[in-house]
Formats: C-alpha cells, sequence, structure tokens
C-alpha cells in the first residue's frame, strides 16, 4: 500500500533523514519509533506531501507524492503532532470544511460525518467552538479530520501525546479499531504504546532505519545473549561451580538470597543454545531441585535503548 | 479553493475584524463624501474615491495580516497543503477572502453615488465608471501585495508593517519618480499604480492600465505560491 524507497532530506546543510526505505501493507499498523529529533515527523510530512523530500520516493497505491500528489493526497489521511485545527470554527464546521477542503462528495459525507464523530466520541462537543475544548478533545478532533473521507491511510503522528492515561488507552483502542479498514502508519516515543497497538515496528535513530519488525520479534532476537533467573536449592557457592560447567552458560549472577539455601540466579548463555535442558540434568545429578525457571526476554524498552545508543558509541 | 475562501470569508465575520475595518472605512468615505462632495456641491465621485484610496493603505494591512500568518502558527497550514488543493488553489482561496470583504467596503461607497442622484446630481456616466473600475482594480492590487506580505512571516504585526510600508511606497513612487527624473522615473513608473489609478479616475478607459493592474495583482499571487513553495523545500 505504501512503499518508501531511500528518502533522503537536507534541510539546508543538516542531514534530517538519510535512506529510509520501508513497506506497510494494505490493513497493516505500523509503528515508527525513535527518539525525539530522530526524523519521525520529517518522514511523516514527506509521506502526506507536506514537504518534498531531497531524494527518494513514496508510493500509495502505486502513485508517486511528487509526480501525481493529488492522487495520494487524496489516499491519505494526516493527523500531525499539533493536530491542524481552526481554533474559532465548531466540531461540525470544522469538519465540514475538511470535506470540501478533501473534495469529499457531498453525500457521501453526510453518511460518513455521524460515524466519524461517534466513532472518536466528540458528537456531544459538536457544536462548540474548538477554542473551548480540552486538549484531548481537540486530539480526536484532530483524529476525525485524519478520518473524513475515509482514507486508505492514516497517518499519525504521535496521537496520544500530551493526554491523560484513560484518554491514551481509549486512543489506542480507537486505533486498533480503525486498523480494520485502514492501513495505519502510527509515530510514537512511547514504547508500550507500540507494543501494544503495532503489528510491525520501524525503530529510526539520528536519520537512519536501525531495526525492522514485530515486537516481539525485536525483543527476541535482540541481544547477543539469552537470559534466565532461577531460583534453585543448594549451597550458593557448589551451585555456581556447577552452572558454570555448562557449555554456553557466559555469566552467572546471584542476585538474591530467598531463604536459607535458596538463591535465585541471573544467568546469561549465548543465544543459540537452548542451557534449560542441561541445566535441569546437572543438577538433578547432585540433588539441587529449580524451584524456578524463567526467560527473560529483552523488553522494548532494551531493545530501544540498545539500538538508539549502540548508534552512537560507533559515532 | 471555494472551501477555503468560504471559511475565510466566514472567519472574518465571525470575528469582529472585517466590521470594524468596514466600519471605519465607511466612516471615512462618509466624512469625504458629506464635506468634499456635498458640501462642495461636486456632481461627481471621483474626487471621493481617490481620497479613499489613501485609506485602502491603512485598511488592507490590517485585513490581509493573519490571511497566511495565522495557517502557519496554528500548524492548520499542514492540514490546507496536505490536501488535494494544491498551493496556488489554496492562495486564490485566501486572496478571494480578502479581496471579497473589499468587495463590501467597495460597494458601500454606491450608497453614495445613490445619495449623489438623490440630491440631484448628474455626474459623468464615464468618469463614474471609470473611477469605480479603477477603485476596484486598485483593491485587488492592494490586496495582493498584503497577502504577499502576510506569506512572508509568523507574525501578523510583521506582516501588517510590511504590507504597510509597501502601500506607503506604492502611494509616493509617483513623487519619488519626479523628483529623480530621467531613467530612475522610468523605471519607476512603471511600479507605479497610482498613476494609472488617476487616469482612469478621469475617465480615460485605457485597456493596457486594465492589463496592467490585473497582472500585477497576479504577479504577486504567484510570487505569494513561490515563498510558500519555497519553504516547504527548505523547512520543515
Amino acid at each position: 500500500m505504501v512503499k518508501i524507497q531511500n528518502l533522503t532530506k537536507y534541510y539546508g546543510e543538516i542531514k534530517a533523514i538519510e535512506d529510509v526505505s520501508f513497506n506497510v501493507s494494505k490493513g497493516e499498523i505500523l509503528g515508527f519509533l525513535g527518539p525525539n529529533g530522530a526524523g519521525k515527523t520529517t518522514t511523516m510530512n514527506i509521506l502526506t506531501g507536506y514537504i518534498p523530500s531531497t531524494s527518494g520516493t513514496v508510493r500509495v497505491d502505486g502513485y508517486e507524492i511528487m509526480e501525481e500528489p493529488r492522487e495520494v493526497k487524496k489516499r491519505i489521511g494526516y493527523m500531525p503532532e499539533l493536530p491542524p485545527l481552526y481554533m474559532d470554527m465548531t466540531v461540525t464546521d470544522f469538519l465540514d470544511f475538511c470535506s470540501a477542503l478533501k473534495e469529499v462528495d457531498k453525500k457521501e459525507w453526510k453518511s460518513q460525518k455521524d460515524d466519524i464523530m461517534e466513532l472518536v466520541k466528540i458528537t456531544h462537543v459538536r457544536h462548540r467552538l474548538i477554542r473551548n475544548l480540552s486538549k484531548g478533545y481537540r486530539q480526536r478532533v484532530g483524529l476525525a479530520q485524519a478520518l473524513v473521507g475515509a482514507p486508505d491511510v492514516l497517518v499519525l503522528d504521535e496521537p496520544t501525546v500530551g493526554l491523560d492515561p484513560k484518554q491514551i488507552i481509549e486512543i489506542r483502542k480507537l486505533i486498533k479499531a480503525l486498523g480494520k479498514n485502514h492501513t495505519i502508519i502510527l509515530s510514537s516515543h512511547i514504547l508500550p504504546e507500540v507494543s501494544a497497538v503495532c503489528e510491525r515496528v520501524v525503530i529510526i535513530n539520528e536519520g537512519k532505519i536501525v531495526a525492522i519488525d514485530k515486537p516481539s520479534e525485536l525483543s527476541k532476537n535482540l541481544g547477543d545473549y539469552s537470559r534466565f533467573t532461577m531460583t534453585i536449592a543448594g549451597p550458593e557457592k557448589k551451585v555456581k561451580e556447577l552452572l558454570q560447567q555448562i557449555y554456553g552458560v557466559k555469566y552467572i549472577e546471584v542476585q538474591s538470597n530467598i531463604k536459607d539455601d535458596e538463591y535465585s540466579y541471573i544467568i546469561e548463555a549465548d543465544k543459540d543454545l537452548d542451557i534449560r535442558r542441561p541445566v535441569f540434568h546437572k543438577l538433578a545429578e547432585v540433588g539441587y531441585p529449580i524451584l524456578e525457571l524463567k526467560s527473560l526476554s529483552l523488553s522494548l524498552e532494551d531493545v530501544f535503548l540498545q539500538l538508539t545508543t549502540e548508534e552512537k558509541e560507533v559515532n | 479553493m471555494l472551501a477555503i475562501w468560504k471559511r475565510e470569508v466566514q472567519a472574518y465575520f465571525y470575528q469582529p475584524i472585517a466590521y470594524v475595518l468596514i466600519g471605519l472605512f465607511f466612516l471615512v468615505s462618509s466624512i469625504f463624501f458629506t464635506l468634499g462632495t456635498v458640501a462642495g456641491g461636486y456632481a461627481e465621485m471621483n474626487y471621493l474615491l481617490s481620497n479613499v484610496t489613501f485609506i485602502l493603505i491603512f485598511v488592507i494591512p490590517i485585513l490581509t495580516m493573519r490571511i497566511l500568518t495565522e495557517d502557519r502558527k496554528n500548524g492548520t497550514e499542514v492540514l490546507l497543503v496536505t490536501s488535494p488543493a494544491s498551493v496556488t488553489q489554496i492562495v486564490l482561496g485566501k486572496y478571494l477572502a480578502s479581496f471579497t470583504v473589499f468587495l463590501v467596503m467597495f460597494a458601500s461607497t454606491l450608497i453614495y453615488t445613490a445619495i449623489l442622484y438623490i440630491l440631484g446630481g448628474k455626474p459623468e456616466v464615464p468618469m463614474l465608471i471609470g473611477g469605480y473600475t479603477g477603485f476596484l482594480l486598485l483593491g485587488a492590487c492592494f490586496t495582493a501585495i498584503g497577502v504577499f506580505a502576510s506569506s512572508l512571516t509568523e507574525s501578523q504585526i510583521v506582516s501588517a508593517i510590511i504590507s504597510f510600508v509597501f502601500l506607503l511606497i506604492v502611494n509616493l513612487i509617483d513623487a519619488i519618480a519626479s523628483f529623480l527624473g530621467g531613467f530612475f522615473a522610468k523605471v519607476l513608473d512603471m511600479f507605479s499604480l497610482l498613476s494609472r489609478y488617476n487616469d482612469l479616475n478621469s475617465g480615460i478607459f485605457d485597456i493596457t492600465s486594465i492589463i496592467y493592474y490585473l497582472s500585477f495583482t497576479a504577479v504577486f499571487i504567484f510570487l505569494t505560491t513561490r515563498v510558500i513553495d519555497k519553504r516547504r523545500w527548505s523547512q520543515g
């Protein structure tokens, strides 16, 4: 549905993004993740046709943004970080204006209008001036604006910024629901948000893509070793010795003494080796029972930090 | 384009600004009409019209100062630019909205013509038509300058000052030209909106003046689209 290839953008001398490429298939919710200033908004601005790129192509439904901007723009609903609202209009007037601006057929708009307002729950404030709405409601009107004309692709730039926790959960639910009928590209610097909502994640740092994968895969595949916590009954020294003999174990740390001779350990081992069975057999031989064993996968947070800070060290 | 025009005209009239400006314009023109035309006993509108062009120097910058600056400041520019409308359509919609408010002012002067007839005055029809045509075209040019100025900055005040200075220069250009004389005078005369206006206002219908005004307006609208496009290229 959306194909982005080798997108590069310079602001004068400053390189904002470099060689950004990714695809989004129809009906997918793609998370666009990165620290502040990584180039998320720049990418989204280019993709929606707000600013032109220095080089590279964006294709939406086969249309290229520079060659046929009208066709692309008709297919995209964009909600920038700061919702573009006219404060001096009421909600319905504003949405009517958006429908005319986006050249939505009048009959079609009539049938859509109530549904959209119902969906983002702004029906009861529809006659109020946008100026008088709270931040949460403005955000929703901003989202409603992006939905006008039922575009195939929704581009949402940090849709939950500045909302309270309850509103954040609501907006996330809403985005998930929208994902059934729309292709969604969503940017965020909040990790749980992305792992909660998105099917695939693009991580961008300093203008370059550092990873593209499913949230679960990202946390599994990254890191050079696998980690476990184990609680084992047995003398600390002896257990440590035994564990060290197992092939693939790289690092053992005693985390805490739970009671008497029950200790919990953190063990890191080679990524490709499953050490759980050898550990079981080894300890069973000497009669030290494993009371608890848990595989620790890296959280998306760890992945993110690892990816975005590694980059710095290289530089 | 129509959507933008409609929204902007509504925005003018939802806020006090259009009423204040039209009121101001009406007040000043009525003073000229009463003291000049009626008290002076002139059976023509040209005196009034040439005087109120001076008011436009103040009125137009205030009228156009928010037309593009506000969109940049509130972020609504994103909405407009990412819609299927082209930059030219956006600027035209905005321009026509400002021009519409000017047209209301313009229409208010027709009342005086009616009063003139009621009072038994018999103004020369060609001069009347010439005067009104000139005034309309001059307003179109001034509005274009104002819209252009508002594309240059994010601040309404700065926008108003730029267009005010611009319009002031346009008004003084004849004086400067005649002071300098020779070659410079000829160059400056190319930018003289008022000398052509004075021709029209004297009932001299010259098609070149009309084309001049229309192309002047078109050039400034074009420059405005260039400014917006240029900014899209250079910054986010």
